[in-house]
């Protein structure tokens, strides 16, 4: 087996994930097209050496449909020789990407790939698909489908943490994200996306509330009392019947924020770096998804991250950074607890609280961001997970060179 | 000129064409006060509509009754006995029968030639399936007439088209609350939901039937036109609106049945999957949910016991015979505490003459307050209140003085529980009533033949046990001392019937029935809080077994203080031979050391905060700490259900009750015992006997030998007997 290594990624800046968003004007084919432009262009990259384009997208309908991995190539001039496929992995999407596009080149079957993720969340809300899942009431039904929101208030009630519990976690993301933007630790990977004239619509994240305190969060209502006296509270005692009553604690400051995004990562065998011109950056070490409750939904991260240092023959104390997608704050504050992390070696540049989460390119966001800090402080192994829809998890190791 | 084939149609249904071509299907039922669509009904209804489509004289049709209402639904003693029998166990045998009736209106919908219901008044189930198959559909403008799909209310949904042509009609959104909640419509109320066309005096419902018939009118369905598109689908595509709503009614049907009613699931699952097809495909998707819910334990039971043995209980099927009908024209309440207002109010209601007799005139006229009260919250609701609400209120008596008793033909003890005061009321009321007069104690625990030996007469003493909140409870034990007199019985259930409520008769002995099995359930939360189970999970288990709340809820509810005291006063009554359960200790604590007497005391089980949901107390953990390991909330389920109908069938062994049927009603209507199941002995058939009793020996080696089967189920085991033998 040959190792897959990460050559190189970049990132489009995360717009507000509303009509008033900077990348709402933009559409999805455009916003991967600028990024798949850019991570070729950065390494003056003749494309017919890329043999797959993989793209996580969670909405991959309307606009969003069609196989944008292939056809994003194809937009991007890329060689028509350049493969290309969609991918749904819900949250974890953009990981998995990265994940397939490592197994390929670790199996030999592809020695360049282009891997990463896109979603508008602005121009095709997510559920818009209108799956079986939480639509089909049998399915729903026999699921015990509940939204993640009340998953992750079940989590906060089940682990006893307070509304400044997670309130407090999400100042601390707002906090690190202002100082890692302020010190310019994305600016080589951040792509500014540009309109057709060349001017830049935007090149910083814009969801991030830098003045974010426990009191302004304090004021926010709880986002989901009504949803949970609708009915999805009883649907989810009905799977926790040792719990009295649900816990409303999360709201907009301390969930994930809704934005558009897109990334790509580069990854290939060792023999490439030549080809291409490029040292790799790092080596992805290992990979691993699970399942987990699926109606409680977000506990994933801890089973995945186990699962993957035990298949890379790691303990915990061997990784020196995490990095975990912020779906909600008491999902952060449940896999620091289970994995003993402390807090200034996990999400150090702030998270998905502060700067968004553009669901099917998240993933392979985190990689990057990730990979620049360990490359800044000069560390060596990340772990990169995120918690998943339907209680699935995914967890990647990389190991920089 | 009558030919040999139509001396051989049914008197059931009329069937005459006129000179215009129109025929008229007249359906009507001899010796029924209602039509209802019986296999016969629906044999002959096959034979005229086959008729009206072949015969090329026939032009158009209508379908009207010869009743003052239109067609009830279905047969439910032949949907009982189709649910238990054999055809059940064969799909594809049982969707063959199923199908009949829906193919048929189908048959007629598309017999090319315009058909129109006229509807003279309540049309339910298949009765309204029928109309919403005809191409025009009148209804004779009775506000009393109600229009529905009811379904639901019996564990299945409507499998003769409803599901798939309401939401055709008015749209999803409008249509499902309609099945899921089986509501009823008035004519006017179907007219403005738009699932009939107009309506019209009665008088006028042929004539208007017959002139819309001859204006030429297309003999077509809206969804069998081109270009048909359902309410809320746009190109082919559900609307947000409408898709947003599935997911939401799929919680809220979850947190409504706890999953212990299959049909509401069904019916969103019917109408989900069928209005993305085309009719026919809708109609066939339809016809499967119902069938699974016809092999469904849940319909048999909830046939059985909520309708078919209500309404034979209703209908007084436990009065001797050959006893004269006796009626109530005026009754005295003795003690107008909770009880006796709440007797009061429904004997008044009635249009019986009431006094309410207490202590002193503040607390008689309280008493009538409450009558107040509840005849405002009616009208509210929307109910008639024949004569209006202060023609009630002034058959209403209240007083202090007994003497204001002369003339009344029965009296309702309900004064407080203890025999003292008991005995003393009834000597009081003894001294100035009729010597005819029947005299019925409300007590819930004390038997009633040594009550009776306080009162002169024995022979017309009886027991009448109400149930609290004794507007809404349907149920009265009727319970016969050793020394009453098959009249008493009879007036005693004539006054049943009057006041609406469902009777069982019941065998004296202490505790009767109701509040001998009722009080396992608190009792054996309480077990399993002493045992260290969670709290939480023993209310959660409670409400997912289908009990209205959780046991530890109810006693609070109750009064532990109650609870305690009955407890006591047993002890001392039978001395030796009281058996104590786990729960006392439970109970003296709370009682007696702590002073939490339940939700009166705005402390019990739960805090009562003001302006605040109750919440399960935080102290328990400290006298109770929870186990490490926690049991399964099934096998919490199975110990709160089972424990109940172990009594159940005790009682059913020591003769307290005669019959099954008696337990299942007493259960369900007397103290909710989780509906779903048809009562506790419906729901021991339903599991097997032989099982019932293998899992009750389990849960007596694990948790005591208050579990212990009594002979009789092990007897019906080896045997292979059932409580409801199955008639093939």
């Amino acid at each position: 087996m040959t190792d897959a290594y990460i050559y190189d990624h970049v990132r489009s800046p995360r717009g507000r994930g509303r009509p008033n968003g900077s990348l709402h004007g933009v559409t999805p084919i455009e916003l991967v097209t600028q990024v798949l432009r850019a991570v070729r262009d950065r390494s003056q990259l003749d494309s017919s050496l890329i043999d797959d384009v993989v793209l996580g997208c969670v909405a991959p309908h309307q606009e969003q449909g069609a196989n944008l991995g292939r056809v994003a190539a194809l937009n991007a001039d890329y060689h028509e020789s350049v493969a290309g496929m969609q991918v749904n992995r819900f949250c974890a999407s953009g990981l998995e990407a990265v994940n397939i596009g490592a197994a390929k080149v670790m199996a030999g079957a592809s020695d360049l790939i282009v891997a990463g993720g896109v979603e508008s969340m602005s121009r095709i809300a997510i559920g818009s698909d209108r799956g079986a899942w939480a639509n089909d009431p049998k399915v729903a039904f026999k699921t015990y489908y509940t939204p993640q929101g009340i998953g992750a208030d079940m989590i906060a009630t089940l682990r006893d943490y307070s509304r400044t519990d997670v309130d407090a976690f999400a100042v601390e993301s707002q906090q690190l994200a202002a100082a890692a933007w302020a010190e310019g630790r994305f600016k080589q990977s951040v792509l500014p996306i540009r309109d057709p004239l060349g001017l830049t619509l935007l090149e910083q994240d814009e969801h991030m509330r830098p003045t974010t305190t426990v009191s302004s969060l304090a004021a926010l209502k709880p986002a989901f009392i009504a949803m949970g006296e609708a009915g999805y509270d009883s649907v989810l005692m009905q799977r926790y019947p040792h719990v009295e009553k649900i816990r409303h604690v999360h709201h907009g400051g301390n969930s994930s924020g809704i934005v558009d995004g897109a990334a790509a990562v580069l990854i290939g065998a060792e023999a490439l770096g030549s080809a291409i011109g490029r040292k790799p950056r790092a080596r992805i070490r290992a990979f691993a998804s699970i399942g987990s409750e699926p109606a409680i939904m977000l506990t994933g991260p801890t089973l995945a991250a186990n699962k993957v240092l035990r298949k890379a023959g790691m303990s915990r104390a061997d990784i020196d950074l995490f990095e975990l997608n912020e779906a909600f704050a008491a999902v952060a504050l449940m896999f620091m607890d289970d994995m003993s992390v402390p807090r200034d070696r996990i999400n150090v540049c702030g998270g998905a609280i502060a700067m968004g989460h553009p669901l099917g390119a998240t993933g392979a966001m985190l990689v990057g961001t990730v990979l620049d800090e360990l490359e800044r402080r000069g560390l060596g192994t990340a772990l990169v997970t995120l918690c998943v829809g339907a209680g699935m998890g995914t967890a990647t190791i990389i190991e920089r060179l | 000129m009558p030919t040999h084939e139509d001396s051989n149609l049914s008197a059931a249904v009329a069937y005459a064409v006129d000179g215009d071509g129109i025929a008229t299907l007249t359906i009507d039922m001899p010796g029924r006060s209602m039509n209802v669509l019986s296999d016969k009904m629906t044999e002959e209804l096959a034979q005229l509509i086959e008729r009206v489509a072949t015969d090329a004289a026939v032009k158009g049709a209508i379908v009207t009754s010869g009743k003052s209402s239109f067609i009830a639904g279905a047969d439910l003693r032949e949907l009982e006995k189709l649910a238990f029998g054999l055809l059940v166990q064969d799909p594809g045998a049982l969707l063959q029968h199923v199908a009949k009736m829906g193919n048929l209106w189908r048959k007629l919908e598309r017999c090319g030639k315009p058909v129109v219901a006229a509807i003279t008044g309540t049309a339910l189930g298949g009765g309204l399936e029928l109309c919403l198959a005809c191409h025009h559909r009148i209804a004779a403008d009775n506000p009393k007439a109600q229009l529905g799909l009811p379904e639901v209310k019996v564990g299945l949904l409507p499998g003769a088209g409803g599901t798939q042509r309401l939401p055709r009609l008015i749209g999803i959104r409008a249509a499902l609350p309609l099945m899921l909640e089986g509501t009823s419509l008035s004519p006017r109320d179907a007219l403005r939901a738009g699932f009939i066309h107009a309506v019209v005096p009665a008088n006028e419902l042929l004539s208007e039937a017959k002139r819309w018939l001859l204006g030429a009118p297309r003999a077509v369905a809206p969804w069998d036109t081109d270009g048909f598109i359902m309410p809320g689908v746009i190109n082919g595509q559900r609307t947000d609106e409408s898709a947003a709503f599935f997911a939401g009614a799929a919680a809220r049907l979850q947190m409504k049945t706890l999953r212990n009613y299959p049909a509401p699931a069904a019916i969103l699952s019917a109408v989900y999957e069928g209005t993305q097809v085309p009719i026919d495909a809708g109609l066939a998707i339809e016809l499967r949910y119902f069938a699974t819910l016809l092999r469904d334990p849940v319909a048999g039971n909830t046939v059985r016991t909520l309708f078919v043995n209500k309404q034979a209980a209703d209908k007084l099927e436990a009065r001797p015979s050959d006893i004269p009908h006796s009626k109530v024209e005026k009754v005295g309440v003795l003690g107008g505490g909770m009880m006796g207002q709440g007797i009061a109010y429904v004997s008044a209601r009635a249009g019986m003459q009431v006094v309410i007799v207490d202590r002193n005139t503040d607390l008689a006229n309280a008493a009538r307050e409450h009558s107040r009260a509840l005849l405002v919250k009616a009208e509210a609701r929307g109910e008639e209140i024949a004569g209006g609400i202060e023609a009630v209120l002034s058959r209403i008596k209240p007083t202090a003085d007994f003497s204001d008793l002369a003339g009344v033909d029965l009296i309702i003890e309900a004064v407080f529980e203890d025999r003292g005061v008991k005995a003393d009321a009834t000597a009081r009321a003894q001294a100035v009533i009729p010597s005819g007069a029947v005299f019925a104690s409300n007590t819930s625990s004390l038997p009633i033949t040594s009550l009776a030996e306080t009162f002169a007469r024995p022979r017309q003493f009886i027991g009448l046990h109400f149930f609290s909140p004794v507007d809404r409870m349907q149920l009265v034990e009727v319970i016969p001392g050793a020394k009453t007199a098959p009249e008493t019985l009879a007036k005693a259930l004539d006054y049943v019937r009057q006041i609406r409520k469902t009777p069982i008769v019941v065998n004296d002995n202490r505790n009767f029935y109701t509040s001998r099995c009722f009080r396992v359930f608190p009792e054996e939360g309480m077990a399993m809080l002493a045992e260290g189970i969670a709290p939480a999970l023993i209310e959660n288990a409670g409400r997912m077994a289908g009990m209205p709340v959780g046991p530890l809820a109810v006693a609070d509810e109750v009064s532990m203080q109650l609870m305690f005291s009955v407890r006591a006063a047993e002890k001392a009554d039978v001395g030796a031979a009281y058996v104590s359960d786990p729960a006392d200790p439970v109970l003296e604590l709370f009682v007696q050391q702590l002073g939490r007497m339940g939700r009166k005391s705005k402390a019990g089980f739960y805090d009562y905060p003001d302006g605040d949901k109750k919440a399960l107390w935080g102290g328990i953990q400290k006298h109770y700490p929870q186990a490490a390991v926690q049991p399964d909330v099934d096998h919490v389920r199975k110990r709160i259900l089972y424990r109940q109908a172990l009594e159940a069938a005790r009682c059913l062994a020591e003769n307290v009750i005669t019959k099954p049927t008696d337990g299942d009603l007493g259960a369900v209507l007397g103290w909710g015992f989780a509906p779903y199941t048809g009562g506790p002995f419906c729901m021991i058939d339903t599991i097997g006997i032989r099982c019932f009793v293998a899992e009750c020996e389990a849960l007596a080696q694990a948790h005591g030998n208050r579990f212990e089967p009594p002979e009789l189920l092990r007897q019906m085991a080896a045997n292979g007997e059932l409580f409801y033998p199955r008639s093939g």
